[in-house]
């Protein structure tokens, strides 16, 4: 069967009142965006409340489906046979025709809801629903009717064109990118952090990310996976501007000065220091890790309390009450897990201490931060100074 | 400075190989089974290939296939034979320290097709113990299977003498060498040294990637592990890779002329860098380091460092290495190579491998080891505690 067009569905846009528009323009501009690499020509538009998809002439449907089904903000997406208005006798034929490509499998109980949005249709809605209903009864007798709780709700409308559809696919759901503001997303190569920067990012959120690269003791590899991470995540939330921070200089200064471990907490901190103000130079509105509680020592309750209280912006932690296993789900759903499972060290785990501190102390923290104060400021700076940025596009 | 010392990972073509792939690609590109002149051209390139094959190893033409390399080769070698003669027995040997083109082709052939391989193991050098081979072979005994240049360690074979051993034993065995590190640095005849097949590879002699070739004694049967055309006697199915077969044969020539000065002269360098590395404390040349090892490859093991790191502060001053080999890299752990050679444990995760080629000068190997002296003691001021 071809469809010529896709009605999108979405769910929450529809209670933003005055804003609502504005909530429409974002998905329909994110749908272009997600389409555009598609095989295929097509035509987004917003009529009478609603946004439909027209590809008239060739394109993929598995592509197009798959795309749409990673923007945020949609919550169906209905694959719609789209003919031009005929005399209601034809009419007939297309929607039994359809019927009969679309379940091969006559068992089933259908409903037809027919809308007659053009009103110079002789035949109105009502009329509409009981005679293509009889139609299809006539034609598929082992089909029957069920006005309540319908196998099939066979979708009739006329407008300037017919437009019949029962398929729902399920679309993500969330917000449209660009509805609210964008933060800066922690992203180490790990399972979590990429988890973690969709989530936030389904919620309408745009992303960008810092990744603190420690060479010669990260590989150039190591830093491409990030990238890699980044470009698969960037699938649902359009391109990320990738901030690569060279972290080694401030790491080996730690490592001097530092108990070794206070190594890991101390770094933590500096980490969200450096991604903070790369957040804020960015008009970047929160920030966005993927720890989760007690998952690691440096995610205990204790040292959460000690890496956030160097931080002003919120920090988002989506992933806070996940287990792993269910990290894992949600990484393999969105196609990160086999990318940040490649077995490259990152800049966490080089010099980790056998036994690092798994209840630090604020306190004892900053006191031994002050044996950086000779350098560290001068080498946040050069780091700062020194970002690379890469914008990544899927 | 830019200095490529990852020689036995791959090679930089020979800019004529380079030229000549081109040409065969852009302008002679006919098809050696079409019956045209164009496919005549081509198939031109593929008979001098093979006179030249048949030269290098004094062999006859018809005992030279092509291949897609190295892995390919083996692959053929092993599974063709192992198939061809199961009547015979069921029993195959070969070394701890094979490259994993033969180990995991092993593991399938006892695995999938119901063989009992024998792993022999190797002495403090790298070098296959003979001792063991002889105890060994036995009745159900089909094929021996011993690289001729290990590829981690640059440890040469005694691939003559278990020649000798095995034939001794029983005329019938296949003996097969994978010479993949060897071909081009050594002149290998088979047929003097009691190999019935022997594999070699195009770009680790400065030749095309892809390309590859396997030496099959008149006197061996093998069958086929890939099904098509019936090209070459239908040992080796599909359409030849003309250009690569004539940049393979380009650059063999190539390498093989002056072969002997351009050894020795890697072999000079090789001992410079020896004895530059042994300045340091703390250092480990793996295997022998005298001239019954490879000229072109020198492991060292360089404590407290690990292995990775090292790799990456050369590459950013310019110098190209492997850890360990390179086509093991892919998987990081410690190498069995350097586990069955006894390698102690300190150098085991901080090994290096330099590997030259003829291109390789004395200022690059002096700058390599300028480069170490300076950064050695930086990293190993910093490490996991």
């Amino acid at each position: 069967m071809t469809f010529q067009t896709f009605l999108i569905k979405y769910g929450e846009i529809a209670i933003k009142g005055k804003n609502r528009y504005m909530f429409e323009d974002a998905l329909v501009r994110q749908i272009r965006f997600a389409l555009r690499n598609t095989e295929g020509t097509f035509r987004v538009h917003k009529c009478q409340g609603r946004i439909y998809v027209d590809c008239d002439g060739y394109y993929d449907y598995d592509e197009t489906v798959e795309s749409l089904k990673k923007v945020f903000g949609i919550v169906g997406i209905c694959p719609v046979v789209r003919t031009e208005v005929k005399e209601f006798e034809e009419l007939k034929k297309d929607v039994v025709a359809y019927m009969d490509e679309a379940y091969p499998d006559k068992n089933l109980t259908f409903k037809v809801e027919s809308r007659r949005a053009k009103k110079t249709y002789p035949v109105n809605s009502m009329e509409m629903n009981c005679d293509l209903g009889e139609a299809i009864l006539d034609a598929f007798p082992e089909m029957r009717v069920d006005v309540h709780n319908p196998d099939v709700l066979l979708n009739v409308e006329v407008r300037e064109e017919v437009y019949i559809y029962s398929h729902i696919i399920p679309g993500p759901g969330g917000m449209p990118i660009g509805t609210n503001g964008s933060a800066m997303l922690l992203l180490s190569g790990g399972i979590d952090s990429p988890v973690a920067g969709y989530m936030v990012a389904k919620r309408g959120v745009g992303l960008e990310a810092v990744y603190f690269h420690a060479p010669p003791y990260t590989s150039e590899r190591a830093k491409q996976k990030v990238v890699d991470l980044a470009k698969k995540v960037a699938a649902y939330t359009g391109p990320i501007r990738l901030h690569v921070v060279n972290f080694t200089d401030i790491q080996l200064y730690i490592y001097d000065k530092c108990p070794h471990d206070e190594l890991t907490i101390i770094m933590r901190r500096y980490m969200m220091r450096i991604a903070e103000t790369i957040a804020k130079e960015n008009g970047c509105l929160g920030l966005i890790t993927g720890e989760s509680i007690g998952q690691v020592a440096s995610q205990t309750m204790q040292s959460l309390l000690v890496t956030n209280e160097v931080c002003t912006l919120p920090v988002y932690r989506p992933l806070i009450g996940f287990d792993k296993q269910e990290i894992v789900e949600i990484s393999e759903k969105i196609d990160t897990y086999e990318t940040s499972i490649l077995p490259y060290e990152d800049c966490c785990t080089i010099f980790v201490a056998k036994h690092p501190v798994t209840r630090p102390k604020l306190d004892v923290i900053k006191r031994s931060e002050t044996r950086l104060s000779e350098d560290i400021d001068r080498l946040v700076q050069e780091a700062l100074d020194t970002t690379e940025v890469i914008d990544v596009e899927a | 400075m830019e200095v490529y010392l990852d020689n036995s990972a791959t090679t930089k073509a020979f800019d004529e190989v380079g030229d000549l792939v081109r040409k065969v690609m852009c302008e002679d590109y006919g098809n050696p089974s079409s019956l045209h002149r164009k496919g005549m051209e081509a198939e031109q390139y593929v008979r001098s290939a093979r006179e030249t094959f048949a030269k290098i190893l004094k062999v006859q033409e018809k005992e030279i296939f092509f291949t897609s390399g190295g892995t390919e080769s083996d692959n053929l070698a092993l599974i063709g034979t192992a198939r061809a003669y199961k009547r015979r027995g069921n029993h195959l040997i070969t070394t701890a320290i094979e490259h994993p083109a033969i180990l995991n082709t092993m593991r399938y052939l006892e695995d999938e097709e119901g063989f009992r391989v024998t792993y022999l193991p190797v002495d403090q050098y790298g070098r296959v113990k003979l001792s063991a081979l002889r105890e060994a072979l036995c009745k159900e005994t089909i094929l021996v299977s011993i690289m001729y240049v290990n590829n981690e360690v640059g440890s040469v074979q005694p691939v003559k003498e278990a020649g000798g051993i095995v034939k001794a034993y029983n005329r019938e065995i296949i003996f097969h060498s994978d010479a993949v590190q060897g071909f081009g640095k050594y002149r290998i005849f088979p047929k003097r040294e009691g190999i019935d097949l022997l594999t070699v590879s195009s770009h680790k002699i400065h030749g095309p990637k892809g390309m590859g070739a396997l030496y099959i004694s008149d006197k061996v049967k093998i069958r086929p592990i890939v099904f098509g055309g019936e090209q070459q006697k239908n040992i080796r199915s599909g359409t030849e890779n003309v250009p690569g077969i004539a940049g393979f044969a380009l650059a063999a020539k190539m390498v093989y002329s002056d072969l002997e000065e351009k050894t020795a002269r890697m072999r000079k360098l090789k001992e410079r860098f020896i004895e530059g590395i042994r300045q340091v404390d703390h250092v480990s040349v793996h295997g022998l380091p005298d001239e019954t090892s490879a000229p072109h490859i020198v492991s060292v093991g360089i404590a407290g460092i690990r292995s990775e790191v090292l790799l990456h502060t050369l590459e950013e001053k310019g110098i190209y290495v492997s850890s360990g080999s390179a086509c093991s890299s892919n998987h990081p752990g410690i190498s069995g190579v350097l586990k069955g050679i006894g390698v102690e444990r300190e150098y085991l995760d901080a090994t290096l491998r330099f590997s030259l080629s003829e291109f390789t000068t004395e200022e690059e190997i002096d700058y390599t080891l300028k480069t170490l002296y300076n950064c050695i003691p930086m990293l190993r001021r910093y490490r996991r505690r």
